[in-house]
């Protein structure tokens, strides 16, 4: 039934193109503090359309979705529904204007039934007060009837199975007599089968005239459902193009490509012997089987789609997160980690991807911050010895060059990259031989991006074994001697820096998905 | 069609065991009511002055003010808040009441009055805890102190006797065989038991107690529901307050101490969810039974009053610890 609709390009050549475009958005923008999240982002949607939006983290999906679903208010640009102007000032008003949203946390309540879900609030009521339960559970199973499913709508939602649950969040925004409905990553918690089944109700949504914009990462699902795709990167819309018309490695391209922006100093140490070396490790739910060696002397990239776990793998290596099995052996000897505070105690540092929450306590000193893995080191019969810590952090801010008034300024007033060269100092004192740095330059400006390469370089040089997990392709290329890249929680390639290319690592990165790029690079 | 049937009747892989749990979970108010009866059972077997309408009356209007207040409490604990101040604000209502009565103010406008001082500290409260923004252990055990303190202030510490005889008449009266003030309390908690249930106003605190962002995208005016939930259960503190000081025909500003603990854990013992998401006004009450009646047994076979005490926290602890567990098993 898919291929009797037409689809958007017919119904645009029809002549009738308006009537069928439900949802105009023109140049908009928005801005959080300095940074532009969005930036003149043009996007359409017409009647029975899926429109997917791809995007690294950052690229600006979340802001788009959130404009559009009338919880965030744009700075500037146009939305124009079935061609009126509109202004959503709350996601009540998006709602009224036929906009439902299906955000990426479910936000059903689990002890209540199918039924109380969809209708929030809504519920029928007789004397204005006592909810009409017959009429409701009439009411829910017929929005649920329209997706040609069965299911209990009196059942609590605690025992549905998760696509259930998003059909349910679907019928709640159907219930509202949505005819544009946002997706935000709606399989992210299904199994491949739940996928299938989901992608049975959107054709079914579009054979009745819903348009649907679908947020999502997984380029084989954005392939297998959507009629045109629209890049976003770094704020920006890179293009939008009909699916027939483009391939899973020419949008992954153009997701993660970025300008060459930084220069790199080449390796002088020598790599030597093995420091690191997790065997088989897992983490059911999570990674399975990973293989990594981590040498003296050497940057190992870890590379890998968002989702793919990379940051998963990187807290298992500095017992942030326990491994369900495998082992991890530091310098030849197998060691247990319960803990970040084990890691330290064997040399590992690991600097979390989220510098601001995870990392550094941003309303206390840069000096406070620098000792807070190490206070044994600065305390004296108990007690703090202010002049050693102050002393210790006068240093590391000179030798990291950190942009502060003093090591009394609070962290939270420094820029992004001053704050990542105070958590790289908070490390350094631990006297680490491992390092473990998630996303070590995003959202740092190109100079002190180069500084930070400069100085993660010069530590591998200095004997420490260094894994850089990134998702910023030109870093892992221009950094790492060797690159280890991940799909879907395993190892899907291992590249030498000689050798690695963006193109490779990408194949390696959607290497599922391998089948879908050749029949899409086929000349059809 | 195979897609569709994948996603009907499926259920998450358990163990026998785990399904047995959460069998149980699922009917709390079943089990809390076997646990009841074998209590009974055995204090019958225990004293035969167990079974005497004389316990049974005491018992029953001792609970009152527990349940009375255990309906607004159950309410703000599926919402996701508590109040810690409602001993307070049942003593601080008792002396106000009395203290209006013996200064010549007419009963019925005492009643209101004080009914609209509970109304009030419960808006406090909700102020504080929604356009505020304070934690609601904070800002509860604020007006707590302030409460039991107000109390105290007004009485110069001391209970406030020689009430008319009138102001007595609620706390003392039978009707159909049955003390009024239990009537009184079996009405409020088949209300509040049937509005939380039913009506489309208090269902919407389910909504907030288990995701409250989502709760707001769906239209639902948060901080006024939750202000309303502390207002309510102000209005039922201040209610219990005004029957207890019927009963004891005196305002006493040290009534209520510890009864905040006694609450709390009664709902939590009958199903409500510290955090908020779940729990039935039914189930609280059945936990304020299950409560008063371990409290009358220990009575019964001569605990000390003040054992009394060490036991309401203890089975504080254990029936939060317990809930806590059980939840994590049956996930």
């Amino acid at each position: 039934m898919f291929h009797m609709n037409p689809t958007p390009e017919e119904m645009l050549s029809g002549g009738d193109a308006d009537s069928n475009r439900l949802l105009v958005v023109e140049r908009l923008s928005k801005a959080y503090g300095g940074s532009l999240a969005l930036d003149n982002v043009s996007i359409s949607l017409m009647r029975g359309e899926v429109h997917a939006i791809v995007g690294e983290n950052g690229a600006g999906k979340s802001t788009l979705l959130n404009i559009l679903s009338g919880a965030v208010m744009p700075d500037a640009g146009e939305i124009r529904v079935r061609g009126d102007l509109v202004h959503f000032t709350t996601p009540k008003s998006a709602q009224e204007n036929g906009i439902g949203t299906v955000f990426q946390e479910l936000s059903l309540v689990p002890s209540l039934s199918v039924a109380e879900n969809i209708f929030p609030n809504r519920a029928p009521v007789r004397h204005g007060v006592f909810i009409r339960w017959s009429t409701l559970h009439q009411r829910a199973e017929e929005l649920i009837a329209q997706f040609g499913l069965k299911i209990d709508v009196k059942a609590p939602v605690d025992r549905l199975a998760n696509s259930t649950r998003q059909v349910v969040e679907i019928a709640k925004a159907l219930s509202l007599k949505a005819q544009i409905i946002l997706l935000d990553e709606p399989t992210s918690a299904l199994t491949p089968d739940e996928v299938d089944a989901l992608f049975g109700v959107i054709r079914r949504l579009k054979t009745n005239g819903i348009g649907i914009i679908y947020v999502s990462h997984r380029m084989r699902e954005v392939f297998g459902i959507a009629d045109r795709i629209t890049v976003l990167r770094d704020g920006r819309k890179i293009g939008t193009f009909a699916k027939q018309h483009t391939s899973t490695k020419e949008i992954v391209r153009l997701m993660v490509g970025r300008e060459l922006d930084a220069m790199f100093e080449p390796r002088k140490g020598r790599i030597s012997n093995i420091l690191l070396e997790a065997k088989r490790i897992s983490h059911s739910g999570l990674f399975q089987d990973v293989d990594l060696t981590v040498r003296g002397g050497e940057i190992v990239g870890l590379a890998g789609l968002m989702g793919s776990r990379r940051s998963e793998v990187g807290m298992a290596l500095a017992g942030a997160l326990p491994t369900t099995s495998g082992t991890i052996q530091v310098e030849g000897k197998t060691v247990w980690m319960d803990g970040i505070a084990d890691a330290i105690k064997l040399g590992i540092a690991y600097l979390p991807a989220e510098r601001k929450t995870d990392g550094l306590f941003s309303e206390y000193s840069i000096g406070d911050n620098i000792i807070s893995a190490t206070l044994p080191r600065f305390s004296k019969w108990g007690f703090l010895d202010r002049a050693s810590r102050d002393r210790i952090s006068k240093h590391y801010v000179r030798r990291l060059n950190v942009q502060a008034s003093g090591v009394q300024q609070l962290v939270g007033h420094l820029s992004g990259g001053n704050q990542q060269k105070v958590l790289i100092a908070k490390w350094l004192i631990t006297r680490p031989r491992i390092l473990i740095v998630d996303e070590p330059t995003k959202g740092i400006d190109v100079g002190t991006k180069y500084e930070i390469h400069a100085l993660l370089r010069g530590l591998a040089d200095g004997g420490a074994g260094i894994v850089v997990i990134s998702s910023d392709l030109p870093e892992i290329l221009g950094l790492c001697d060797r690159i280890v890249v991940m799909h879907e929680g395993r190892i899907s390639g291992e590249l030498a820096a000689e050798v690695a290319t963006e193109d490779a690592i990408i194949r390696c990165a959607v290497e599922s998905d391998a089948q879908a790029v050749e029949q899409n690079e086929r000349p059809s | 069609m195979k897609a569709v049937d994948l996603l009907v009747n499926k259920s998450p892989p358990s163990g026998r065991a785990l399904l047995a749990v959460k069998a149980i979970l699922q009917v709390r108010e079943l089990t809390l009511f076997a646990l009841i009866l074998i209590i009974c059972a055995a204090m019958t077997l225990v004293t035969p002055y167990f079974l005497s309408s004389a316990n049974f009356r005491a018992l029953s209007i001792g609970l009152v003010p527990t349940a009375i207040i255990a309906v607004g409490m159950t309410v703000l604990l599926v919402s996701g808040g508590f109040d810690l101040s409602v001993g307070s604000v049942m003593a601080l209502s008792g002396t106000v009441a009395a203290l209006m009565v013996i200064n010549g103010v007419p009963i019925s406008i005492s009643v209101i009055l004080t009914l609209a001082l509970g109304i009030i500290v419960g808006i406090g409260n909700g102020l504080l805890v929604t356009l505020v923004g304070i934690n609601p252990l904070v800002a509860t055990l604020g007006t707590m102190s302030v409460a039991r303190g107000s109390a105290l202030v007004l009485t110069e510490g001391r209970s406030v006797g020689n009430l008319p005889k009138e102001f007595g008449y609620v706390g003392d009266a039978t009707w159909a065989g049955l003390p009024l003030m239990v009537i009184i309390m079996t009405v409020i908690v088949i209300a509040g038991d049937v509005a939380l249930r039913h009506t489309r106003y208090l269902r919407q605190v389910y909504y907030i107690g288990a995701n409250e962002g989502a709760a707001k995208l769906s239209g639902i005016l948060v901080n006024r529901v939750r202000i309303f939930a502390y207002a309510l259960t102000g209005f039922l503190a201040s209610l219990a307050g005004l029957l207890l000081s019927s009963r004891l025909q005196a305002g006493t500003p040290t009534a209520g101490n510890g009864l905040e603990l006694q609450v709390l854990a009664a709902a939590v013992i009958g199903g409500a969810r510290l955090g908020g998401g779940a729990g039935t006004v039914f189930g609280a009450f059945l936990g304020v039974v299950f409560v008063g009646l371990i409290n009358n047994a220990m009575t019964m076979l001569q605990v000390s009053v003040l054992w009394q005490i060490v036991v309401a926290g203890i089975i504080l602890i254990v029936a939060v610890a317990l809930d806590t567990l059980l939840r994590r098993i049956s996930r």
